[in-house]
């Protein structure tokens, strides 16, 4: 696999080495709606990085076309500078978490096993595992803290521990690319925070790129590199100093909001003094009561 | 012996034959059904054992074997299931739903000819109900060589099936054509209900494809394992079935047994309930590590209402 690769901070749509994603110009109609709206940004080999965005505003489409999932109406999805539409093989560099798969309680599949399907899923025919396959799978329980439930079948699992089994599928592969779909949602503070380090500590000891959509920012802040704010389908990408900012989200949202930034945590709230998440799915920052939750284990 | 085991059955030349039929079509019926039952298609497994009835009794009419009859109908069914959209989640029920609607009224425009203008009279029980004492010996190798494709179907689309059973979406996101993996499962589907039907008739051949399979899937954890069981679970109900056939022959004084379809059936429902009863005991819910800190689990209190 790539050894670690820093990050190319100048990432302004160039073929420049190290992109492992460019999504350029892309728009998405999904019959008369227009759910992605000429979305440009790229991610560096290795990077972090956060997309961010309310309900509906475009994320889960935006991941299911850079899987092929979903077809383009214009612009090019680059995968390590390969133009991906029509070349399902190019998937082999992308891990997916879906945001929630609904598992059949009575399907006899343990959680190992379906982690060893992200080594050899796509293959067709039957070969007898052998012991390097159920190794690296061993391997990758543990990276996931997983070994405790290796054995139980995958649909008894609560949900945060089928979370980690479907990141462990997705890594097995080695992929130069992960993608997550809203992994913190439905996730208390200390539970997400959990799952952005253990993310980021295993991604880039091995180099993979991390994509992951919330609908929050903060819990992202510690590991993020880089950031894709989406809004109506709209997209502005960069750090989060450049992009969380009053003037950049209030031309995105077309709409006056205002950037808070207490605490370590970042607020965007409504100009009119309203907070966005009223109807838009902001993650309610008052009634917590956490104090500093960027501190962080490790 | 005698109480358990009629006198005549270890020479009887039609238990031979019914023996091994018997067999090799529970096996093939487990391994395809364990699949069945998690895709969550046994309404596609029933709707053909249904369709099949169309080509078993038009078989009967045209003066060819019924088995030929089954595999042709409901590999056709497979085929139109496919172009009118049971790839769709909820166009999947519907789509067999129409073709099984159809079938069953060909089915019984060709049960009432096969009645009235040929002078098949048992046709529509043989059809419906199955008749495996009076298979011939000629359509072992048949029943093995179409056995073998089905097999064959299966073990080429293993992982990507299994993969696809968990998640459309993350078998798509591997790169797996799910469409082209679904279609070769219901070929082998198509095939195996076929094979039950001349087992225990088209009306019943679900009861051999569902019921095992959903038995092993209560006592098991690794699909491996889960296909074997069922295949050892319907081989032995299948079998005990027909000697229970054979024997019920003895029990009364004309001489005339109960039907083995209903013997088969029966065991594998009373098989099925000892599973589900049994799965109780077999730990199904992992008791919590001892010691293990479960920190994603541990709190699943939604932060934000309404993030889907």
């Amino acid at each position: 696999m790539t050894g670690p690769t820093v990050p190319t901070t100048d990432d302004d749509g160039g073929r420049a080495d190290g992109v492992v994603l460019e999504v350029d110009d892309v728009t998405v109609e999904l019959g008369r709606r227009t759910v992605l709206d000429r979305v440009s940004f790229s991610v560096a080999a290795g990077s972090f990085t956060g997309l961010i965005g309310s309900n509906g505003a475009g994320k889960t489409t935006l991941l299911r076309a850079i899987l092929g999932l979903v077809t383009t109406t214009a612009g090019r999805i680059l995968l390590d500078g390969v133009d991906r539409s029509g070349r399902p093989r190019l998937n082999r560099l992308v891990g997916y978490v879906p945001q929630k798969i609904a598992l059949e309680p009575d399907m006899p599949l343990r959680a190992r096993d379906l982690v060893g399907l992200g080594i050899d899923g796509h293959r067709y025919g039957l070969v007898r595992p052998g012991a390097a396959r159920r190794r690296a799978v061993d391997e990758m329980l543990e990276a996931v803290h997983a070994t405790a439930f290796a054995d139980a079948r995958v649909g008894a699992l609560s949900g945060g521990e089928q979370q980690r089994i479907m990141i462990a599928h997705a890594l097995i592969g080695r992929p130069k690319l992960l993608l997550l779909d809203e992994p913190l949602a439905n996730l208390d503070i200390a539970s997400g925070q959990e799952v952005v380090d253990l993310l980021h500590g295993i991604t880039s000891a091995h180099g993979v790129a991390v994509l992951l959509s919330a609908h929050d920012v903060n819990p992202l802040l510690p590991a993020m590199d880089h950031l894709v704010y989406l809004a109506d389908g709209r997209a502005v990408s960069g750090t989060s100093e450049e992009v969380v900012r009053t003037e950049v989200l209030t031309d995105l949202y077309r709409h006056p909001v205002e950037v808070v930034r207490a605490a370590g945590r970042v607020l965007v709230v409504s100009g009119q003094g309203f907070d966005v998440s009223h109807g838009q799915g902001f993650d309610d920052p008052h009634g917590h009561g956490h104090d500093d939750p960027h501190a962080g284990p490790g | 012996m005698s109480w358990l085991i009629a006198p005549g059955f270890s020479t009887s030349a039609p238990v031979h034959v019914a023996l091994v039929v018997g067999g090799v079509v529970a096996v093939i019926t487990a391994l395809v059904g364990v699949f069945t039952v998690v895709r969550g298609q046994s309404f596609a497994g029933h709707a053909l054992s249904d369709i099949g009835t169309a080509g078993g009794s038009g078989a009967v009419l045209v003066g060819v074997p019924t088995l030929l009859g089954y595999v042709t109908m409901n590999l056709a069914a497979v085929g139109v299931m496919e172009v009118i959209g049971i790839r769709r989640p909820r166009g999947r029920d519907v789509a067999t739903g129409i073709v099984l609607g159809a079938s069953l009224g060909l089915a019984s425009l060709f049960l009432y000819l096969d009645t009235t203008s040929t002078n098949a009279s048992g046709a529509t029980v043989n059809v419906l109900f199955g008749s495996i004492f009076t298979i011939s010996g000629g359509t072992i190798p048949v029943v093995a060589g179409l056995g073998l494709v089905s097999v064959a179907l299966i073990a080429v689309v293993y992982r990507p099936l299994l993969l696809s059973s968990v998640s459309d979406d993350l078998a798509r996101a591997k790169g797996v054509a799910v469409r082209r993996v679904g279609l070769a499962f219901l070929a082998s589907l198509a095939i195996a209900v076929s094979l039950s039907a001349i087992t225990i008739g088209a009306i019943l051949s679900t009861a051999l494809l569902i019921g095992p399979a959903a038995a092993a899937l209560k006592l098991t954890r690794r699909t491996g394992t889960a296909i074997g069981l069922a295949a050892v679970l319907g081989m032995a109900a299948t079998w005990l079935g027909i000697l229970l056939a054979y024997d019920s022959a003895s029990w009364s004084n004309g001489g005339q047994g109960w039907p083995a379809s209903f013997c088969i059936v029966l065991v594998v429902f009373v098989v099925y309930l000892v599973a589900a009863w049994a799965s109780r005991f077999t730990g199904r819910r992992r008791d919590p590590a001892p010691g293990v800190p479960d920190p994603v689990a541990g709190g699943r209190t939604p932060v934000a209402a309404g993030n889907g």
